[in-house]
């Protein structure tokens, strides 16, 4: 996640396949370690499929797992999911522009062919994750941004899947997932993720904030709470006044 | 886990992405709400490192898993790609259980 990709140029493309693939791979990881850890949650190896398929948020899938195994209700794994896949729906906001046909609504109605924005649109918000919101706002150009979230967003669909089932599968066979330390994978590679948001202070403030919350309530609340309010982070992140420069150097 | 009970997680799950991407985003322009929306994953994903390195069964611990992290931590500090990062952090802490 170091490198950035670098503003709009003809030679965008295989940069953009390339970190993508890298992505992939690394979310294969986590794919794996999900299968593992769902089988052992009690989930059987369709349900781990199905879920990947369907709800396709890892962090809200590891939540729900993990809250699960350390035998937290029902719905306290549902309200903690679903409070982890809000931030897709932030992450949706942000990319609407990307998914803006060019001109009015009226102009593909005309064309012939009505609805196949929203079809597409209907597709893209299946992919509407961590890794295709990173991926695609860091090119300059709307294009790029279309391009970069549909590569980034089938190469880790696929992956997570792939790995999903194979880790289910391979589930008892490997083990304790833990001797291979595939349980600090997931911290390390959430701090990855959280990087590009700690570019602004605001940023750094929420994560702070969220931080504290959560570590707080760890002794004090049951399994999930937690994480479900570390989203409070976000209020005293609000009264941090913007620098004219932020975001610059991002 | 019941069968039901994921189909709906599912379900719920596609609906929030949705409601981001078909719903709101079309008609948001700004504002305090979607400054809001924007910081959560700053708030929520390094709570979930957090947790994940340090929690215990309600109580906070100091083991292997912080080894790893530490690891991560350098990793991503001299800006190793992702995958590195990942692979490192569980090798280091697989090591620690290894030994330890």
């Amino acid at each position: 996640m170091g490198d950035r990709p670098g503003p709009a140029s003809g030679a965008l493309e295989p940069k953009v396949r390339r970190d993508a693939l890298v992505l992939g791979v690394a979310v294969g990881v986590f794919g794996m370690s999900f299968g593992v850890l769902a089988t052992t949650a009690g989930l059987s190896v369709a349900q781990a499929c199905v879920m990947s398929l369907l709800v396709f948020t890892g962090a809200s899938q590891f939540a729900v797992v993990g809250i699960l195994a350390s035998g937290g209700s029902l719905a306290s794994a549902f309200s903690s999911a679903l409070l982890l896949a809000a931030r897709n729906a932030a992450y949706g906001v942000a990319l609407a522009p990307t998914f803006a046909r060019r001109g009015s609504s009226e102009a593909s109605h005309s064309s012939g062919r009505p609805g196949r924005g929203l079809g597409r649109r209907l597709l893209a918000a299946q992919l509407v994750i961590d890794e295709t919101t990173a991926m695609a706002t860091a090119q300059s150009e709307r294009a790029a941004r279309e391009q970069a979230f549909w590569i980034t967003g089938i190469a880790v669909f696929v992956c997570w899947n792939v790995s999903t089932a194979v880790g289910a599968v391979a589930g008892d066979a490997i083990g304790d997932p833990q001797a291979f330390g595939l349980d600090a994978a997931f911290p390390a590679g959430y701090a990855a993720l959280a990087v590009p948001h700690l570019a602004s202070r605001a940023g750094r403030v929420a994560a702070a904030s969220g931080v504290i919350i959560a570590l707080v309530l760890v002794p004090i609340a049951p399994a999930g709470v937690p994480i479900v309010a570390a989203a409070a982070g976000v209020l005293p992140a609000l009264f941090v006044p913007r620098k004219p420069t932020e975001g610059a150097d991002a | 886990m019941s069968w039901p009970a994921l189909l709906a997680l599912g379900a719920s799950a596609y609906a929030l992405k949705a409601l981001g991407l078909i719903v709101l985003g079309p008609r948001s322009a700004g504002g305090r709400l979607l400054q809001m929306a924007g910081l959560l994953p700053a708030a929520l994903l390094p709570a979930l490192v957090a947790v994940n390195a340090f929690a215990g069964d309600r109580r906070l611990v100091l083991d292997a898993r912080a080894v790893g992290l530490a690891v991560a931590l350098i990793a991503i500090w001299r800006r190793a790609p992702f995958v590195v990062v990942v692979v490192s952090a569980a090798a280091a802490t697989a090591l620690v259980r290894l030994v330890a």
